[in-house]
C-alpha cells in the first residue's frame, strides 16, 4: 500500500487517542502546574504541597497497603483456580458464568451485595450467630471490607485472562513432560510457569493499576476518613469538596505516577525472566 | 532390552468404545505399528500405554511389572508426538536433557549422554538454538533425541512424521528404522500411512473403530488382508463382487463375472458370491481384447502419476476397474483387461467387515 494510504486509515485511531487520552491527559498535567492561587505562570506548589502534608502522602502507602496485597492474593488465587481448569472441568460454563457476574454488575452493585453478605448485619453474621458465635466480626467499612471488594471485582477478571492464557499452551507438552520423568509439580515448575509468567506479569500490572486506583470500593465498604483513604479519594476530595481541580490534577499524576512504576517494576521482572530465555517465545501463540 | 510387553485396554469415553478389549504383545526389539484411519483408537492406546489416559478396564505388563496403575513418568517409556511437544523456552541442549535433569543425573554425565544423543540425530553444533529457530525435520530430530536419551524401554511414536514434507519424510523414516535397529529399541508407532507401516515395522496392527482388524507381517497384510476393511486401507483399491463357478480339490476356487475370471483361495463353495480384491497395480491393460480370462472396456480416465499412468476403466459390465499401467492409452480407448494370476485376494461376505 503507498504511504498515503497508510496514513488515512492510521488517522481515525490517531486522533481518538488524541481527543480521548493525549489531550485531556495533557490538560490535567498542565492544571496540576498552574495553582488555582498564588504565582501565574508554572509552578511546583501543588506537588511540594503534596508531599509535605502528611495526611495527604500518606495516601500512598494506604493505597499500596491495599494494592499490593491485593494484587498478589488476586493473581496467586486466579493462578491457581486457572491452572486447575485448563483442561476443562465439570460445568465449567456455570462456573465460569458465575465469575465473570461481578465484572457484568459493576462496582456499586457489587459493594451493595459485600455490604448485604458481609456487613454487620449480614447473611455472614447472621448465620454466625445463630451457630452461637459470640464475637462477630466486622468485615465491612474497613481495610478488609475493601480488601473482599476488590477481590470480588478482580478476581474473575484475572482468572479469565489466565485461563485464556494457560489454555492456550499446547497440552502436548504437559504429556512429553510428564512421560519424560517430571512429577506434576516439576511439570509445572519446569515447563508450565515459564510459559505462563509472561501472562501472570500482564495481569498482575493491570490487576495492581485497577487496584491503585481504587475509589468506590473505597468509600462504599471502606473508612475514606481513615484506614483506606486512597489517593483517589484525596483528589476526589480536592476536586468536588475544595473546589481546587490544579491540586486534584497533582494528585492523579502523582497516582499514575505510582501506577507506572508498579508497571515498571513489573516489566523489570519480566525481563529477567527473559534474559533466562523464558519469554522469547512466545508460549500464548502456540 | 525389555522381554516382552503385553497388555489388554479398553477404554470407553462416555457410551462411545473407542478402544475395545485391544489386546497384544510386543517382543523385545520389535517394531509394531498400530494402523488406521482417524478415530480407529490408534493414537488412544498409545496415549494408554503411555500412562496419559486411564484405560476403563485392562492391563499393561512390561516382563513381571504391572505398568497401568504407574503414572506416566513411572513408567521409563520415551514418546515421540505429531506437533514434537519440544518445550519452546529451552534450548535443543535443555530439551534433551530435560528428561536426565528430572532423573538427577549427574551433570557431567547429561552433558556426555546429551552430546552424544545429538550427533546420533546429526544436530551436533545446534545445541543452544531455541525450537522456534529449527526447521520442522530438525525440530523431528530433537524430538527423537530427547526420547531416546533416557534409553526408554519402550519408545512410542505418535505420527511422527505427518508434519514434514514428503521428501524430508521418506528420510526421516530411514532415520527411525535404522534408529530403532541400531540401538535396540522396542518401538510401537501409530500411523495412518501404509507406506510407513509397511516399510518400518516388524508387525501391523491394523485398526477400525477400536477393534483390531489384523495382525501381521508387512507382506502378510499387503498380500493376504483378512477383509474388506484392511484390503481397501492398504491399496487394494478395486473390489469385484463375482460367482464361483468352481472348487478344485486343492481348495482354490475359481470365480467369474464381469468379463473377468480369476483363480484364488476362499472357504466357499460354488455358487457363492465372493468380493475380488485387487491393486490398480495388478490390472493389466491391452489391445488385443481376447486375452483368456480378459474383459473388455472403454478407458474414461488417464492421470499421469510420475512414472506411471492411473486409468479408470470401464467394463462392458458397467463396473469400473483403476489401473495403473506403464503407458498411457487415450481416453475412449477400447481396452482388454486382465488381472495379475495369484494377485487377486478373494473375500467371503463373513470378511466384509
Amino acid at each position: 500500500m503507498r504511504r498515503g494510504g497508510l496514513v488515512v486509515l492510521v488517522l481515525p485511531s490517531v486522533l481518538y487517542l488524541v481527543v480521548m487520552f493525549v489531550y485531556p491527559f495533557g490538560y490535567g498535567v498542565f492544571l496540576s502546574l498552574h495553582p488555582a492561587k498564588g504565582a501565574s505562570g508554572a509552578s511546583l506548589a501543588n506537588y511540594l504541597g503534596f508531599f509535605g502534608d502528611p495526611w495527604q502522602l500518606r495516601t500512598i502507602a494506604v493505597t499500596a497497603s491495599i494494592a499490593v496485597p491485593n494484587t498478589i492474593v488476586t493473581v496467586l488465587l486466579a493462578l491457581a483456580v486457572a491452572y486447575a481448569m485448563r483442561r476443562g472441568i465439570w460445568a465449567e460454563r456455570a462456573i465460569t458464568t458465575l465469575l465473570v457476574l461481578p465484572i457484568a454488575l459493576g462496582t456499586v452493585l457489587v459493594a451493595e451485595g459485600i455490604n448485604g453478605f458481609y456487613g454487620p448485619k449480614g447473611w455472614l453474621n447472621q448465620l454466625l450467630q445463630l451457630a452461637g458465635v459470640a464475637d462477630l466480626p466486622r468485615l465491612t467499612h474497613n481495610y478488609t471490607g475493601v480488601m473482599i471488594a476488590l477481590f470480588v471485582q478482580h478476581f474473575p477478571f484475572c482468572f479469565l485472562m489466565l485461563l485464556g492464557y494457560i489454555s492456550g499452551i499446547d497440552p502436548a507438552l504437559e504429556s512429553s513432560a510428564r512421560v519424560l520423568g517430571a512429577r506434576p509439580w516439576v511439570v509445572f515448575r519446569r515447563v508450565m510457569w515459564p510459559l505462563i509468567a509472561p501472562g501472570a506479569a500482564i495481569a498482575f500490572a493491570l490487576v495492581f493499576v485497577m487496584n491503585f486506583g481504587v475509589f468506590p470500593s473505597a468509600v462504599l465498604v471502606g473508612q475514606p476518613a481513615g484506614a483506606t483513604r486512597t489517593i483517589a479519594i484525596a483528589a476526589y476530595q480536592q476536586a468536588f469538596e475544595h473546589y481546587d481541580m490544579s491540586m486534584a490534577s497533582a494528585i492523579a499524576v502523582v497516582m499514575g505516577l505510582c501506577q507506572l512504576l508498579g508497571l515498571a517494576v513489573v516489566v523489570a521482572l519480566r525481563g529477567r525472566l527473559a534474559a533466562t530465555g523464558v519469554a522469547t517465545v512466545g508460549a500464548g501463540k502456540r | 532390552m525389555i522381554d516382552r510387553l503385553r497388555f489388554k485396554l479398553s477404554k470407553h469415553f462416555g457410551a462411545k468404545n473407542v478402544l475395545d478389549d485391544f489386546a497384544l504383545e510386543v517382543h523385545g526389539g520389535e517394531f509394531v505399528t498400530f494402523l488406521g484411519p482417524s478415530g480407529c483408537g490408534k493414537s488412544t492406546a498409545l496415549n494408554l500405554l503411555a500412562g496419559l489416559l486411564q484405560p476403563t478396564a485392562g492391563e499393561i505388563w512390561l516382563d513381571d511389572e504391572r505398568l497401568d496403575p504407574l503414572p506416566p513418568e513411572r513408567r521409563g517409556f520415551g514418546m515421540v508426538f505429531q506437533n514434537y511437544a519440544l518445550f519452546p523456552h529451552l534450548s535443543v541442549f535443555d530439551n534433551v536433557a530435560f528428561g536426565l535433569d528430572v532423573r538427577r543425573v549427574a551433570r557431567a554425565s547429561i552433558a556426555e549422554r546429551v552430546r552424544r544423543m545429538l550427533a546420533l540425530v546429526k544436530l551436533e553444533g545446534l545445541e543452544a538454538r531455541y525450537p522456534a529457530q529449527l526447521s520442522g525435520g530438525q525440530q523431528q530430530r530433537v524430538a527423537i533425541a530427547r526420547a531416546l536419551v533416557i534409553e526408554p524401554r519402550v519408545l512410542l511414536l505418535d505420527e511422527p512424521l505427518s508434519n514434514l514434507d514428503a521428501k524430508l519424510r521418506l528420510d526421516m523414516r530411514a532415520e527411525i528404522k535404522r534408529l530403532h535397529q541400531g540401538l535396540g529399541l522396542t518401538s510401537i508407532y501409530v500411523t495412518h500411512d501404509q507406506a510407513e507401516a509397511l516399510s518400518l515395522s516388524d508387525r501391523i496392527v491394523v485398526m477400525r473403530e477400536g477393534r483390531v482388524m489384523q495382525v501381521g507381517a508387512p507382506a502378510d497384510i499387503h498380500d493376504r488382508p483378512r477383509n474388506l476393511f484392511v484390503a481397501d486401507f492398504v491399496g487394494y483399491r478395486n473390489v469385484l463382487t463375482l460367482m464361483v463357478t468352481a472348487r478344485g480339490v486343492d481348495g482354490l476356487v475359481t470365480a467369474e463375472g464381469s468379463g473377468l475370471r480369476v483363480r484364488g483361495r476362499a472357504e466357499i463353495g460354488p455358487g457363492g458370491a465372493v468380493l475380488a480384491a485387487v491393486r490398480p497395480e495388478d490390472v493389466r491393460l491391452s489391445d488385443d481384447a481376447g486375452a483368456v480370462g480378459g474383459a473388455r472396456g472403454m478407458v474414461r480416465l488417464v492421470e499421469y502419476q510420475g512414472r506411471e499412468y492411473d486409468v479408470e476403466v470401464v467394463l462392458d459390465s458397467g463396473a469400473v476397474l483403476k489401473a495403473r499401467v506403464p503407458a498411457a492409452p487415450k481416453i475412449g480407448d477400447a481396452v482388454g483387461l486382465a488381472l495379475e494370476p495369484g494377485r487377486v485376494v478373494l473375500l467371503t461376505p463373513e470378511h466384509v467387515a
